[in-house]
């Protein structure tokens, strides 16, 4: 049954051969059996998810069903869901009860998606290995050994081990590309302000956009479409016209230009990463598409720009965390000060606190100007970089991420090369532009994704690109073996 | 570009974040490391580039000045570590 499409779950669940109870169940078993070792959900909720279930096939049975109604969903434990635990994957947040729904999780629940449960993540979005996880890192399925990326490596996890059919994930500098690149599965960061941020804890505000984690583009299609849409409650919601993002599935890729950056084949790319990104580019430029040679000449000032700007807005952000409202408390506080800086200090990991010192630094009198001013300046020109590339090209292809999963530890102790591994993802958050990672092979026996990037609002073409590639490959279809 | 001890106390009462005196030297060489990462950023000649604050340098929206939440506060403060009367107690402040 993990092994379907979602329109083929759609299509037996209307059929009456199976109901979104055996569904879920199925997903719940598989869940109990191999969770245990892969650490990628942080919460399960077996008891919402058949009620929410059951719920599902009355729906069904009633004729009021949409495309994804009864289709079981994991979310990454950012999305604040009422009644149920969201931590962020800290400590912070272990006794945090949310007390209403982020808008994705409304939207997916009056569509009728049980949610089974909540998946780990790095904590508060920070991170690229989900190994920053109050509780312990998630592993990579193909390979235990290696991390399966991050921030959201819980809920590709969960698709490449066929422990859900769908997982939300959200993406501030790469976090949903990079997992799935890692993970051998499909993902998309919308363009910014297409899905609601309300209810997802924010990281850095200017940055985070939620997406889906998905087996195939189809799937993630979609899924987008039940996520995406103007929500007045995000004061950055983008007031457009519902899109349909399976609109352009199965147009002919013909003319298509693509836009290949020789900045982005240098130094430091895997030579086996490399052979298979160009490999697919080949493969989806043989459907009709005509490759170009672009320049993003700004790339390697976009991780410098993106570690001021996102820290600086985490570090605004996070001064909500305090001890007094909701969240941790340290024991027996001496005054108010001892109350804000021990809470923070026991609460807060490593890798949190050093952000948000870093963004305070940043954003401190003296300093104002040579960082934050400086990068937002350099946002500017990596976003005018991508504007001028698009004018001789449609899309633009290249690597996620320079590497395929890295081990479990290997990187924990520098995170300037931790940074420096999201140096394709980052240029893409700055320009708040979307972009799709797809399964197209293997390096050093673990998955590589392919990075297609287009112009904002170009989500349909992007993922009709990635539906075309998976209809003449069959990376996406590939599961470890001991998830078969 | 290397912090020193004051840089850090400095950085730890902006953050509200305790860096206990054994931890200052771990701290300050990470923190420094970070900084060094910005350092590559002098290099670009940014004269007469506008800040970007937005990716399509959209403004905030603004909405009529009218109440939209309804009264929740048993359950926020439900959550709440400590609590009375529908106050949140924090250790005394004034003498």
């Amino acid at each position: 049954m993990h092994n379907l499409t979602i329109k083929q779950m759609n299509e037996k669940l209307h059929s009456g051969e199976i109901t979104s109870v055996q569904l879920t169940q199925h997903y719940l078993d598989r869940i109990s059996q191999y969770d245990g070792d892969l650490n990628a959900f942080v919460t399960v909720t077996p008891e919402l998810a058949i009620s929410m279930a059951e719920a599902a096939d009355q729906k069904i049975a009633a004729g009021d069903a949409e495309l994804l109604t009864g289709i079981p969903i994991a979310h990454k434990d950012i999305f604040c869901t009422d009644g149920v635990k969201t931590s962020c994957g800290s400590k912070m947040l272990d006794n945090f009860i949310a007390p209403y729904d982020a808008h994705v999780v409304t939207l997916l629940n009056k569509i009728g998606m049980p949610i089974l449960g909540k998946t780990n993540m790095d904590e508060f979005a920070m991170g690229s290995s989900s190994e920053s996880s109050y509780y312990g890192p998630t592993k990579n399925p193909w390979d235990h050994k290696a991390v399966p990326g991050g921030s959201s490596g819980g809920s590709a996890a969960v698709i490449a081990a066929g422990l859900a059919p769908l997982a939300t994930g959200t993406d501030t500098g790469g976090s949903v590309r990079q997992p799935a690149s890692f993970c051998g599965i499909t993902g998309i960061k919308p363009t910014y302000g297409a899905v609601s941020r309300f209810g997802i804890i924010a990281y850095a505000s200017s940055f985070d956009q939620a997406g889906p984690l998905t087996r195939s583009a189809e799937d993630s299609a979609w899924m987008l479409n039940a996520m995406a849409g103007f929500d007045e409650r995000d004061s950055t919601s983008l007031e457009r016209e519902k899109t349909d993002y399976t609109a352009e599935l199965g147009q002919s890729l013909k003319g298509l230009r693509i836009g290949v950056p020789a900045e982005y084949f240098g130094e430091g790319l895997d030579p086996e990463v490399e052979a298979a990104i160009r490999t697919a580019i080949t493969e989806v430029g043989n459907l009709g598409g005509e490759v170009v040679e672009v320049h993003l000449p700004n790339k390697d000032l976009a991780v410098p720009a993106y570690y001021v700007l996102a820290p600086a807005e985490a570090s605004a952000n996070l001064s909500r965390y305090d001890g007094v409202r909701f969240g941790y408390r340290c024991d027996q506080p001496q005054d108010l000060e001892d109350l804000y800086k021990r809470s923070r200090s026991e609460g807060f990991g490593e890798e949190v606190k050093r952000r948000i010192m870093v963004g305070a630094y940043a954003l401190s009198a003296g300093y104002y100007d040579a960082y934050y001013v400086k990068a937002q300046q350099l946002r500017r020109m990596v976003r005018d970089d991508f504007t001028k590339a698009f004018e001789s090209c449609d899309v633009i292809m290249g690597p996620v991420a320079p590497t395929s999963a890295f081990n479990i530890g290997e990187k924990s102790d520098d995170q300037v090369s931790m940074y420096l591994n999201d140096l394709y993802t980052i240029p893409v958050n700055l320009a708040g532009l979307p972009a799709l990672s797809v399964p197209a092979g293997f390096a050093n026996n673990r998955p590589v994704g392919l990075h297609i990037v287009g112009p904002y609002f170009s989500e349909a073409k992007l993922l009709n690109i990635g539906h075309q590639f998976q209809q003449i490959t069959d990376w996406h279809k590939q599961m470890p073996a001991q998830y078969q | 570009m290397s912090l020193g001890k004051t840089e850090v106390e400095y950085i730890s009462r902006l953050a509200q974040i305790e860096v206990r005196e054994e931890e200052v030297d771990g701290v300050a060489a990470k923190l420094s490391n970070i900084l060094d990462l910005f350092t590559q950023m002098e290099a670009a000649d940014t004269r007469g580039v506008e800040p970007m604050s937005h990716p399509l340098d959209a403004v905030q929206r603004f909405r009529a000045d009218v109440v939209t939440e309804v009264d929740q506060h048993e359950k926020l403060q439900a959550i709440a570590p400590s609590v009375t009367q529908a106050h949140y107690l924090v250790p005394q402040v004034i003498e």
